[in-house]
């Protein structure tokens, strides 16, 4: 105990930072965890987009080119787990150590150990399942979602994924607990509730979501674990368990998992928004209950996942409507940054540009997201290209977009430079046109009865494919620009202003550019609060 | 300054203590899940497989000779290894609420002695809470020597409420090799 204050005391006098990798493996500041959950992220991002174009090179042209259909099916898998698990989350949670500090005026987040911990964890949750590329029988094959008996298939590395899922699990579980500490406990004197920039807001309740469902995945993959290896019969249809139920478990998780991947987005988009329209956002207190909302509904529409497995008739009508009932505050959301933008000064800086694009094309996402809420239409689109269209929608031009508008908007602020707005900006038109022939064909494709999963196709779907291909390697290599342009911005960007954006608001505006690395030592005095707080 | 410390790090801590709480509570909530499936399945009398697997304890009933409902009857292999495994009559003209008896065939061709288990199926699915069995081979697992052949009866009433619009039950059986529950291998 004194020890600790002892160093605490130390480090009130001045930028005083560790050097070499001292600092990045035993780092307890947020700044820095920060960073490394970004870099890791990029990391994966490039890794499951590698997988991904993979996928499409086998599907440019009708017959198997390039890979055989067991690696293929590896690749969809990996792809899912890599992305979401390695790529998406962590890179949310990156966001989240960077900003929420800076957002509430914390010095740093409440359990700085336990942050060291959560992400450190990572790393070797992924030597666990990308290690399975390399162990006999091959990397899983059965689908990010695990499905038993199939799942219970594989060979050896069927226990690595089930581990790396667990501590992928802990990592982002603590992640979470951090955020609800901080944001409950750190906020300055003053800083109420309702006051908190939206960012914070979003990532309190995907911090509860996480709280509340990973651990039922955790639970779920301990079963298959106990029922391939303990005996157990959980899901065993041969010792009377039901195959059928690890799908309601697995979609108890999983449907709260996809808000856990877009309410951040929502929380960044409500922020960039009203900087480059100069006006504040719209209907600040119903996007805050409109959040919870779809937090809350989240929890009670899982089985639109699995309408074809069977259930009873009241059932799918429940969870029809209940999905459909989602649309309402995710409508309120996209209506209050239609009326922000509406009469606003605005300018299409790339941040801008970026949260214009998740606007249209999230809102794309959501529509195909209504029609496969149709019980009847869900029958026909069920295990399509459709499906494969809608959830990459909400996931790419929707998260995706969303975090690099995050990186384009705060960068200035972390590294005190300003970035090549020009390059951005191409980088932000590739991107937003090749997402569109990418997936928009994909559409078509399941309209017309193109199954997901499968390497080869009839050849009524060549010429999709091969549109879609060409679109998935155009976006992919345009995504080369984005490290190449933040590599740029730290060698030989001009220095950027506290407030690199004249119409930012928000207690991280207050700090000079780059943001010291103890920030908030002092609690911001309530004149700087009214200053940034504005909504 | 060191008050409000102390304050925020004991405050912190409870947090933190509840937060874990409930991560605990959510992992027991992943578990809790198994019987309420079976709950949840009892009630809409969906999935209900584990009634079919159970003898089923049923009031004797007077046959309804008016009406005629075709029982159907399937066998199937999923990779349980080299097995004959057939019934006897494949379709059978019952009258709801009388007792009939069918026979299924098995022989283990695997080559070494081993414990079969026969997991029950009936479709379609709103008929599974009207087919009642008094007597089936599924019921336990089933050891089988090296070669064995057996002729396995079966048991069943057709329940006289039976909706209406059903005159075809098909009962259908997978067989799952049970050697390495039983501890064999």
């Amino acid at each position: 105990m004194a020890t600790h204050t002892h160093t605490a005391a130390a480090h009130d006098d001045h930028d005083h930072k560790p050097h070499g990798w001292r600092r990045w493996v035993f780092s307890t500041n947020h700044k820095d965890i920060g960073t490394m959950y970004l870099v890791f992220a990029c990391t994966m991002f490039f890794v499951g987009g590698t997988m991904a174009l993979i996928v499409r090179a086998e599907l440019f042209q009708p017959g198997l080119q390039f890979v055989d259909p067991q690696f293929f099916n590896s690749m969809t898998s990996m792809h899912a787990l890599v992305m979401i698990f390695g790529a998406i989350m962590p890179a949310w949670v990156g966001l989240a150590n960077w900003l929420i500090p800076m957002q509430i005026g914390a010095p740093d987040m409440a359990l700085p150990r336990l942050n060291n911990l959560s992400f450190w964890i990572l790393p070797f949750a992924f030597m666990l399942l990308l290690g399975t590329l390399f162990v006999p029988g091959g990397a899983p094959a059965g689908g990010w979602t695990m499905y038993p008996p199939l799942a219970l298939q594989a060979g050896d590395s069927f226990p690595m994924m089930i581990f790396a899922v667990h501590l992928m699990g802990i990592s982002s579980v603590l992640g979470a607990i951090n955020v609800v500490v901080t944001v409950m406990n750190m906020r300055a004197p003053g800083l109420n509730l309702l006051r908190m920039p939206l960012f914070v807001w979003t990532w309190l309740i995907t911090a509860y979501l996480l709280v509340a469902v990973m651990p039922v995945l955790a639970g779920a993959v301990t079963m298959l674990l106990t029922d391939h290896y303990f005996g157990t019969s959980f899901f065993a249809a041969s010792g009377g368990g039901d195959p059928v139920m690890f799908q309601h478990i697995f979609w108890f998780f999983g449907h709260p998992e996809v808000y856990i991947m877009i309410l951040p987005a929502f929380g960044v988009v409500s922020e960039i928004i009203p900087a480059f329209s100069r006006k504040p956002l719209f209907g600040y207190e119903s996007m805050v209950y409109a959040t919870a909302a779809i937090g809350f509904l989240s929890f009670i529409v899982w089985a639109h996942h699995m309408f074809t497995v069977g259930m009873p008739l009241a059932g799918q009508l429940f969870f029809m409507l209940a999905t459909m009932l989602i649309s309402v505050p995710t409508g309120v959301k996209i209506f209050n940054w239609c009326a922000t933008m509406t009469k606003g000064s605005l300018s299409f800086e790339p941040p801008m540009l970026f949260a214009i694009a998740f606007l249209f094309l999230f809102t794309i996402g959501g529509f195909s997201g209504l029609m496969l809420a149709i019980v009847p239409a869900d029958f026909q689109y069920q295990d399509s290209y459709f499906v494969v269209a809608h959830f990459h929608y909400v996931l790419v031009p929707g998260s995706l977009f969303a975090i690099i508008g995050a990186v384009y908007y705060w960068l200035p602020k972390w590294v005190g430079r300003m970035y090549d707005q020009k390059l951005a900006t191409v980088h932000f038109w590739l991107s937003a046109i090749f997402v569109n022939v990418l997936f928009f064909p994909q559409h078509f494709l399941g309209l017309a009865g193109m199954p997901r999963r499968i390497p080869d196709y009839a050849t009524q779907f060549a010429d999709w494919n091969m549109v879609s291909s060409i679109g998935a390697f155009g976006f992919g290599f345009s995504q080369l620009l984005l490290p190449f342009i933040i590599i740029k911005c730290l060698r030989s960007g001009a220095p950027a202003p506290a407030r690199a954006w004249d119409g930012a608001h928000g207690l991280e505006w207050e700090l000079p550019s780059p943001a010291p690395f103890h920030s908030w030592e002092v609690p911001p005095s309530a004149a700087v609060i009214e200053r940034g707080a504005e909504h | 300054m060191t008050a409000p410390r102390d304050t925020l790090r004991r405050e912190n801590a409870r947090l933190t203590a509840r937060l874990g709480l409930m991560t605990l509570g959510s992992f027991a909530f992943g578990f809790a899940l198994v019987p309420l499936y079976d709950v949840m399945c009892t009630i809409t009398g969906f999935g209900n497989e584990k009634a079919l697997a159970r003898a089923a304890d049923v009031a004797p009933q007077v046959a309804d000779e008016s009406r005629a409902v075709t029982v159907e009857f399937v066998a199937e292999l999923p990779n349980v290894g080299n097995w004959e495994f057939r019934p006897v009559v494949g379709a059978m003209q019952v009258h709801p609420g009388r007792l009939y008896e069918t026979e299924f065939i098995a022989k283990n061709l695997t080559g070494h002695d081993t414990v079969m288990q026969a997991v029950p199926n009936l479709a379609p699915r709103n008929a599974s809470g009207y087919f009642h069995k008094t007597e089936c081979f599924c019921f336990t697992p089933q050891p089988f020597a090296k070669g064995e052949e057996r002729v396995m009866p079966v048991r069943f009433i057709v329940d006289r409420a039976l909706p209406r619009h059903l005159d075809r039950v098909t009962l259908a059986y997978t067989i799952y090799d049970q050697s390495i529950r039983a501890g064999l291998r």
